[in-house]
């Protein structure tokens, strides 16, 4: 099972031949996702890494079944991408582009909202590395080998500090059954809860472990979803403790701009509702396998 | 990216927004000419810095006689200014906005601003202006007014006068509200403006609505496409050691402590930040030296972290993914021997290439203290930090 991707779903890549694409769509081949292809306008009938270069998402899926995309293309470009793949019937985009104006975000997010609930676009990221179901498929620029195959899902906005705590599982001899980044931009395509509410209905994944930081409602609100919807453990850290107020921190979203939006604070939050705390960042998979004893 | 005052009233009465009669002065010869050129017998002294509370701070001067006007100019010119959003090490003001004097009516406060719940821009008003929101919004919500709007079509006129009226406008100035409410609200759309605040916007004895401070913020992933707007940067407002870090393409922010850190990855470095201080430490910076971190970036960042005096250890941390370890161990090593590194150095590595990574640490003869885990490296950069303060006492 896993969310989002598995070994059957059929992926092409916007960006397809430029650098950075080319570098990570051969990443994804080796790791055994199936690629079937890849976008990038103009250069239509081509091949690269052997597979068929399309000029248009819409060619991609009605000649080559795509069912996902991966976005590689420049910030000023990007928001364009996203929104002809959720024309052209893609069913979940990763947007791995770091550096997408807000207010592009906006009109993604405004696009998007006009398809019904059944055709519309599953978007995570922007600025995320991606989403992996190990040992089955990876869309993103993870480290695919650091991930053990296994029933604990990962939502995340920073991408290393994912990493960490797929390592630190795996030291533990923990597996993952997904581990899906949405991203460090403060307007993203989906939020922590969008993806509890998708572990929560995976009959394969038993735990959950959210990775918030300071900035945004997204932690507190997919707390409120997981005590009134979720029969499955969370646990969650939340970094930034140590940042000070109104600074920012490398992710555009990692700003605190209100009370209820400092780390601190959302710990408080989350605890109240029920969810289990990692004390500290070297803590996540000590306390993931304590939950996962007491199932 | 924020701008002064003054280009924030610049653009905004170019959007159709009301201001007192002002203009910007680099010398107190300079304020008493703008001053004489207002005319009037009343002039506000403003000191023009990327912060709000200015007021509190003592960097607004009212004046009513020309020698005033020269003598506020002197104090204010070349001031450190602290204000709760400076920080304790406050900005200096090199410029002044001289505005003529407003009489005033009735204060209110006014903002536009992205709201990351509903994924809108959302307009925020009150009749009690003038002083801080933040305070408003805890004691007195119920006098805040937040009206939300719709992406596809924008703010419409029933919105800016619901707007109107809740900050308890007069119908006489109506039109003119709506006017000025519209003008900022597309200045936000054209400029890509992450924050547009007017604090206070006024009601003047003869009744007109006057924007009396001006702030504006813009989203820095926009400014590609707002060449303008980046041409209205002030260099001298922002932190220096955080500009080097851009201009190198590394994000940094300075803090109190005294351990160095070099981390890649946001997440990944304020979790650091955090371990440092559950560890019994505090750290210096943060330090996102990003994906493809280079030797050459690498020495970049080690010079950036050791540059503040006050950094007694360094914690390099690096998850590799699209990096990979044994790249940056040879980056470690070849920056600490072309910099003469004389404080400790923890190192700690993991994902693609890990031993050869460590590897090269262990065979480099350096003093390099390594760790395995998160927890390891914070435990040792704690302890090296306290030796090597004892040592120095």
């Amino acid at each position: 099972m896993a969310i989002l991707i598995n070994e059957s779903t059929r992926i092409v890549v916007q960006g397809f031949t430029g650098k950075i694409g080319s570098f990570h769509a051969q990443d994804m081949i080796n790791y055994g996702s199936k690629v079937v292809g890849g976008i990038t306008p103009g250069k239509g009938g081509q091949t690269h890494l052997g597979l068929p270069v399309f000029n248009t998402v819409k060619e991609a899926v009605q000649q080559a079944g795509a069912e996902a995309s991966i976005i590689f293309v420049p910030p000023a470009f990007a928001a364009d991408s996203i929104m002809e793949a959720a024309d052209a019937g893609i069913k979940y985009c990763v947007a791995i582009t770091d550096g997408i104006p807000t207010q592009d975000m906006m009109t993604v997010k405004n696009f998007l909202r006009r398809f019904p609930l059944e055709k519309r676009m599953i978007l995570t990221g922007p600025n995320c590395a991606g989403t992996i179901s190990p040992g089955r498929a990876m869309l993103g620029i993870m480290p695919g080998h650091i991930y053990m195959q296994g029933q604990v899902g990962i939502v995340g906005r920073s991408g290393t500090l994912g990493y960490e705590a797929a390592d630190q599982m795996k030291r533990l001899g923990i597996g993952i059954s997904s581990s899906v980044g949405i991203g460090g931009d403060p307007i993203n395509g989906s939020s922590h809860r969008d993806i509890l509410e998708k572990f929560e209905q995976d009959p394969e994944t038993k735990v959950v472990m959210m990775i918030g930081e300071i900035g945004g409602p997204q932690e507190v609100e997919a707390g409120i979803f997981f005590k009134e919807h979720m029969t499955k453990p969370l646990v969650a850290y939340i970094a930034g403790l140590t940042a000070p107020e109104g600074r920012r921190m490398g992710h555009a979203g990692a700003i605190i701009s209100s009370a209820s939006e400092g780390a601190a604070e959302k710990v408080a939050m989350l605890k109240e509702l029920g969810v289990t705390i990692c004390p500290s960042p070297a803590a996540m998979g000590v306390t993931v396998a304590e939950v996962l004893a007491k199932l | 990216m924020d701008i002064h005052e003054y280009q924030a009233k610049d653009i905004l009465s170019s959007y159709g927004v009301k201001m007192a009669e002002g203009g910007l002065a680099y010398s107190p010869e300079d304020a008493v000419q703008r001053a004489r050129e207002i005319g009037g017998h009343i002039w506000a002294v403003k000191a023009q810095i990327h912060s709000g509370a200015r007021g509190k701070a003592g960097g607004i001067k009212i004046c009513k006689t020309h020698d005033e006007v020269a003598a506020a100019a002197d104090y204010l010119l070349g001031k450190r200014l602290v204000t709760h959003q400076t920080g304790a090490a406050g900005k200096v003001c090199g410029r002044l906005y001289i505005e003529a004097g407003t009489e005033i009516e009735k204060e209110l406060y006014f903002c536009f601003l992205v709201d990351r719940s509903s994924e809108r821009i959302v307009m925020v008003g009150s009749a009690q202006g003038g002083m801080d929101i933040e305070e408003l919004a805890i004691n007195n919500p119920e006098a805040i007014t937040k009206i939300y709007i719709e992406p596809a079509v924008g703010l419409q006129d029933f919105q800016a006068r619901e707007m109107a009226f809740a900050l308890g406008l007069d119908s006489e100035i109506l039109s003119h509200a709506v006017k000025t409410i519209r003008g900022c609200y597309q200045a936000l759309r054209a400029l890509d403006v992450s924050m547009l605040e007017i604090n206070p916007l006024v009601v003047t004895k003869s009744g007109e609505l006057v924007a009396l401070d001006a702030k504006m913020g813009f989203d820095d992933n926009a400014l590609f496409r707002q060449q303008k707007i980046s041409e209205l940067r002030d260099k001298s407002q922002e932190d220096p050691r955080e500009m080097a870090a851009a201009d190198r393409g590394l994000s940094y922010v300075g803090l109190d402590g005294d351990i160095g850190c070099m981390i890649n990855g946001a997440g990944l470095a304020m979790a650091t930040m955090d371990m440092i201080k559950l560890a019994g430490g505090e750290p210096a910076n943060f330090l996102d030296v990003g994906g493809g971190a280079s030797a050459e970036r690498t020495e970049k960042a080690f010079r950036l972290v050791l540059a503040d005096k006050n950094v007694k250890a360094m914690l390099v941390n690096i998850f590799a993914g699209i990096n990979r370890c044994d790249w940056i161990a040879e980056g470690v090593v070849h920056a600490v021997k072309k910099i003469d590194m004389t404080i400790p150095l923890i190192v700690r590595l993991s994902g693609t290439n890990v031993e050869e990574g460590r590897r090269i640490i262990a065979e480099s003869g350096l003093p390099i203290i390594t760790a395995e885990t998160l927890a390891e490296a914070a435990e040792k950069a704690v302890k090296a930090r306290n030796e090597a303060v004892a040592k120095e006492s």
